[in-house]
C-alpha cells in the first residue's frame, strides 16, 4: 500500500475501533464498508480481508454484502461518477440514448472506468428528476433535459477542466 | 405439554401442538407439503416458495415453513390454484436451469427433477434467457456447478450454521445471484474444508465431488501395475442405500467380492488401517500424558477437520496427533510392508481408497503425507462412486456372495469397525490406552458417554487413579464451540475426538445421496448406520485394536514397537498454518455450550 493508502487504512482502522466497543459489532459491517468506499472510492479486497478480521465477521459474508448493494465499488472508480437514470420517465424520454452515447464516446460499459481513470459509468434507478427528463447525475450535480450533443458537451467540460487541473 | 389447538387440514378439524410451523403440523398428520429450501437442520430460508397453502383469511398464499399453526386456522394444501401456483413456480425454477437430466450426475437423484414429476410438469410453458457459468474445478475434492444451481441457499446455510465454515454465500443480486466462496475465488483457493457436506443437501448437481471414476476404471484395465484397494468402515454401512437396500445393512463382503469384481488384485480394509492408528494414537496419547506433552491432544483421523485445523484453528496445531489417517497409514503399510512381503516393486502399485468422504480426495495428495517419493494412496473415491462403479460394471451387488478381505492388511478388531462413528475413535483409543497404562483389562469396553448424535459429548475414566477427562464434536460447528471450550480452559480436558462431518464418517460427504422421501443427514438414518458398526463390532471376538494379530505381527516384522523410528517416517506427519485464513463469527462462539 501506498503511504497515502496507510493513511486511510489508519483512519479506518479507527472507526472500525469505535464501532468494536459496541454490542454486536458486526452489525455495523454496512457502515464501515460506506466509510471504507468513502475513504478510498471503492472497496478494495485487501480491506474486506481487514474488516474480517477486526469485526470477526467471515469475508464470504463481506462479500455477499459488497457485491448486494449496487451502491459499493470494488474496482477502482473514476474521479467523476456519471449515473444516468434509467428510471421510467427518463427511460421513455429516451435515456437508453443517452447511455449509448456515453458508451461510445467513453468507450466504457456500464459499472466500467475510462482508461485514464476519470470517469465511471453507471446506471441509476430514478434520481428524482423526472420533470427535467432524461437525467444523468455526474458526482452530485444534475444534468437534465439531455440529448446526445448536450450530453457530449458535458463530458467534453469535465475534460477540459481536468486537464487544466493538471496544467497547475 | 402446552395445551393443543384445533386446525382444520383439507376440510378435516385435527388437534395439533401449537408453537410449530403448519409444514412441521402437517408433516406429523401424514400431508407431505412439497418443498424444497427447507431442510429440518438448518434455519428457514422460506426462499423457494414451493410450500405455499392456502390459509382462510389471508390474502396471498402462505409459505408452510415458516408459519405457525394457529388456533381454528384453516388450511388447505391442495386446491387447483395452489397446484397451479406451485406448479408455475417449479416451471420458472426449471426455465433458468439446463435441460440436460439425462447426462447429468444427479439424474434419477435429483430433487428438482422429482419435484417436477410429483407436479406433473411435461412441457416447457416458460422459455426464456438463461443463467449460464462456468464450472469451478479447482478443488482437487468438490467441483461447483452454478448453473445447476437453484438458489434455495441450503449449502450455506450448511456451511455456515452446521459447519461453521462459512465459505459459501449468494453473492450479487435477483437474476444474478450466485453461490460462492468470498471474491468468487475457487474453491481450491478459498475456506473450504472439502467436507463435502454441500453435496450431501444440494437438491441438485451444484455442487459435486471431483469425479474420478473414469481414471480408476483406466487403472483397472492396465496390465502394468499391481491394483490394491482399501474401504473404510462407513463405506459398508451406508453403500447398500444406493443399490435400493434399507438404510444400516453391512455390506462388507459383498464390498469386498465386488471389488475383486472390479479387477483389484487385493483388497484390504481400512479398519486395519484404523487399529493401526489406535497402537500409535494411544501411545502417543500415553506419552504425551506421562511427558507432560501437549494436552488436551486432538485426533488426525478426519481430513477435513484437518483442513479446518490449518485454517482455523492454527494455535492448536501442537495439540493435534502427528497420527495420519488410517487411510493414509494402510496406504504407506501397502507400499512398504506388503509390497515388501510380495516382492513388488511399490511404484508398480496402485493404491485405491473407498471412503465415504471427499476431503480424502484432498488428502490423498496432500504433499505432507508423502513418504519416498510416494503417495499411499493414488485415488480416493466416494461411496457413491464407487456404487456408480460397480453398477456400471454390470455387478449384482446385492446377490453377490460374500468374501473376505486379503491378508496381511485385512483383519481389523471391533474397534477399527466403530471409527466410522462419532466417538468411535474415542472409544477404540481408550480400549487400548486403558489396557497399556493399567496393564489391566477393561471389562466394560461400551463407552456409552461417547456415543450417540448429540454435539458435543464428554466423558471421564480413572486409569491408576488418575482421571482423564474426554470430549468429543462431530460436525465442524460443533467442533467451534469445543475447541471454543478448550482455548479458554486447557485444562479442562485430556483427550478430544473431532470429526468434520456430522454422525462422523457415516454422515460424510461421499456418502449416498438420500433417497426418495429421505432427508439427507436425517439423524435416524445417522443412527442406523452407526448401528451397523456398533454390531460389527459386538459381532467380533477381538474388540481391541492391540489384540489385532495381524497388527501385532505388523510391528513384529516392519514397525517394531509404536512410536518407533520407522513408524515416524510413514505413520506420522506435521501440519501447518494455512492461507486463506477462517474466521468463525462471534455469534457462534456467544452460543454456550452446555454438557
Amino acid at each position: 500500500m501506498t503511504e497515502l493508502a496507510q493513511d486511510k487504512m489508519t483512519t479506518l482502522r479507527e472507526f472500525m475501533a469505535e464501532v468494536r466497543q459496541k454490542d454486536y459489532s458486526e452489525s455495523y459491517l454496512i457502515a464501515v464498508l460506506h466509510k471504507a468506499q468513502e475513504l478510498f472510492g471503492y472497496v478494495p479486497r485487501q480491506v474486506m480481508d481487514e474488516v474480517a478480521e477486526i469485526l470477526q465477521i467471515p469475508t464470504a459474508h463481506i462479500w455477499g454484502v459488497a457485491t448486494f448493494y449496487h451502491y459499493f465499488n470494488l474496482e477502482p472508480i473514476g474521479r467523476h461518477t456519471i449515473s444516468v437514470c434509467m428510471g421510467t420517465a427518463c427511460y421513455v424520454k429516451g435515456a437508453k440514448q443517452i447511455l449509448d452515447v456515453l458508451k461510445s464516446e467513453l468507450g466504457v460499459e456500464v459499472g466500467k472506468t475510462t482508461d485514464d481513470m476519470l470517469f465511471t459509468l453507471q446506471e441509476a434507478r430514478c434520481l428524482g428528476a423526472c420533470g427535467i427528463a432524461p437525467v444523468m447525475m455526474i458526482d452530485d450535480k444534475i444534468y437534465g433535459e439531455l440529448d446526445a450533443k448536450k450530453t457530449v458537451d458535458i463530458i467534453n467540460q469535465y475534460r477540459k477542466a481536468d486537464s487544466e487541473s493538471r496544467k497547475v | 405439554m402446552s395445551k393443543m389447538i384445533t386446525i382444520t387440514i383439507n376440510g378435516r378439524d385435527y388437534k395439533v401442538e401449537p408453537n410449530q410451523t403448519i409444514m412441521q403440523a402437517a408433516d406429523k398428520l401424514g400431508f407431505k407439503i412439497p418443498r424444497l429450501c427447507y431442510h429440518p437442520k438448518l434455519s428457514i430460508e422460506g426462499a423457494c416458495r414451493v410450500c405455499i397453502v392456502e390459509v382462510e383469511g389471508q390474502r396471498n398464499f402462505i409459505a408452510s415453513c415458516s408459519f405457525p399453526v394457529s388456533d381454528g386456522m384453516k388450511i388447505k394444501t391442495n386446491t387447483h390454484a395452489l397446484r397451479r401456483a406451485r406448479r408455475d413456480i417449479v416451471e420458472l425454477i426449471i426455465d433458468n436451469h439446463p435441460m440436460d437430466c439425462h447426462t447429468c450426475d444427479r439424474d434419477g437423484n435429483c430433487e428438482l427433477q422429482r419435484l417436477a414429476a410429483s407436479m406433473g410438469i411435461r412441457a416447457r410453458h416458460f422459455v426464456g434467457e438463461r443463467k449460464r457459468y462456468a464450472e469451478d474445478l479447482s478443488s482437487v475434492a468438490v467441483i461447483r456447478n452454478p448453473e445447476k444451481c437453484i438458489l434455495c441457499g441450503r449449502c450455506v446455510r450448511m456451511c455456515s450454521e452446521i459447519q461453521q465454515v462459512h465459505n459459501l454465500t449468494q453473492a450479487h443480486r435477483g437474476f444474478k445471484t450466485v453461490v460462492m466462496p468470498a471474491y468468487d475465488l475457487p474453491m481450491a483457493e478459498s475456506v473450504c474444508t472439502a467436507c463435502g457436506q454441500c453435496i450431501n443437501v444440494c437438491p441438485t448437481a451444484a455442487f459435486l465431488e471431483k469425479n474420478h471414476t473414469q481414471e480408476l476404471f483406466e487403472q483397472l484395465n492396465n496390465p502394468d501395475v499391481v491394483k490394491v484397494a482399501q474401504f473404510a468402515p462407513s463405506v459398508r454401512a451406508a453403500i447398500g442405500e444406493a443399490f435400493g437396500l434399507p438404510v444400516g445393512q453391512n455390506m462388507e463382503g459383498q464390498l469386498v467380492a465386488a471389488l475383486r469384481k472390479l479387477g483389484f488384485d487385493y483388497v484390504f480394509d481400512t479398519q486395519f488401517g484404523a487399529d493401526l492408528t489406535i497402537m500409535e494414537e494411544a501411545n502417543e496419547f500415553l506419552e504425551r500424558l506421562q511427558n507432560k506433552g501437549t494436552l488436551p491432544m486432538i485426533t488426525s483421523c478426519s481430513s477435513a477437520w484437518m483442513k479446518c485445523l490449518e485454517q482455523f484453528y492454527p494455535d492448536l496445531i501442537d495439540n493435534v496427533s502427528t497420527c495420519k489417517s488410517p487411510m493414509s497409514m494402510l496406504g504407506a503399510m501397502i507400499k512398504t510392508y506388503f509390497a515388501e512381503k510380495m516382492g513388488i516393486d511399490p511404484k508398480k502399485i496402485f493404491s485405491t481408497a473407498a471412503m465415504c468422504c471427499t476431503a480424502k480426495k484432498y488428502e490423498a495428495q496432500r504433499p505432507e503425507l508423502m513418504f519416498d517419493g510416494m503417495r499411499g494412496v493414488d485415488i480416493s473415491v466416494t461411496t457413491r462412486e464407487i456404487a456408480w462403479m460397480i453398477k456400471s460394471a454390470g455387478i449384482d451387488f446385492v446377490n453377490i456372495q460374500p468374501e473376505k478381505a486379503d491378508e496381511p492388511l485385512g483383519l481389523s478388531s471391533g474397534a477399527g469397525a466403530i471409527f466410522g462413528a462419532t466417538g468411535g475413535v474415542m472409544e477404540a483409543a481408550i480400549r487400548t490406552a486403558y489396557e497399556l497404562y493399567t496393564g489391566q483389562t477393561l471389562v466394560d469396553i461400551e463407552v456409552d458417554a461417547v456415543r450417540g448424535l448429540k454435539g458435543v459429548k464428554e466423558g471421564s475414566l480413572t486409569m491408576d487413579g488418575q482421571e482423564i477427562r474426554v470430549a468429543v464434536a462431530h460436525g465442524l460447528g460443533n467442533a467451534c464451540k469445543l475447541l471454543e471450550i478448550v482455548r479458554q480452559d486447557p485444562q479442562r480436558y485430556h483427550f478430544i475426538e473431532i470429526m468434520g462431518c456430522p454422525g462422523g464418517c457415516i454422515g460424510g460427504g461421499g456418502q449416498p445421496y438420500a433417497g426418495v422421501n429421505a432427508i439427507p443427514l436425517d439423524d435416524e438414518a445417522l443412527k442406523k448406520r452407526a448401528q451397523a458398526l456398533y454390531d460389527l463390532d459386538r459381532g467380533k471376538t477381538i474388540r481391541r485394536s492391540h489384540d489385532n494379530p495381524d497388527v501385532q505381527k505388523l510391528y513384529k516384522e516392519f514397525l517394531q514397537h509404536p512410536l518407533s523410528s520407522v513408524s515416524h517416517k510413514y505413520l506420522h506427519t506435521h501440519y501447518q498454518a494455512k492461507l486463506p485464513k477462517g474466521i468463525i463469527p462471534k455469534e457462534a462462539k456467544r452460543n454456550e455450550v452446555t454438557l
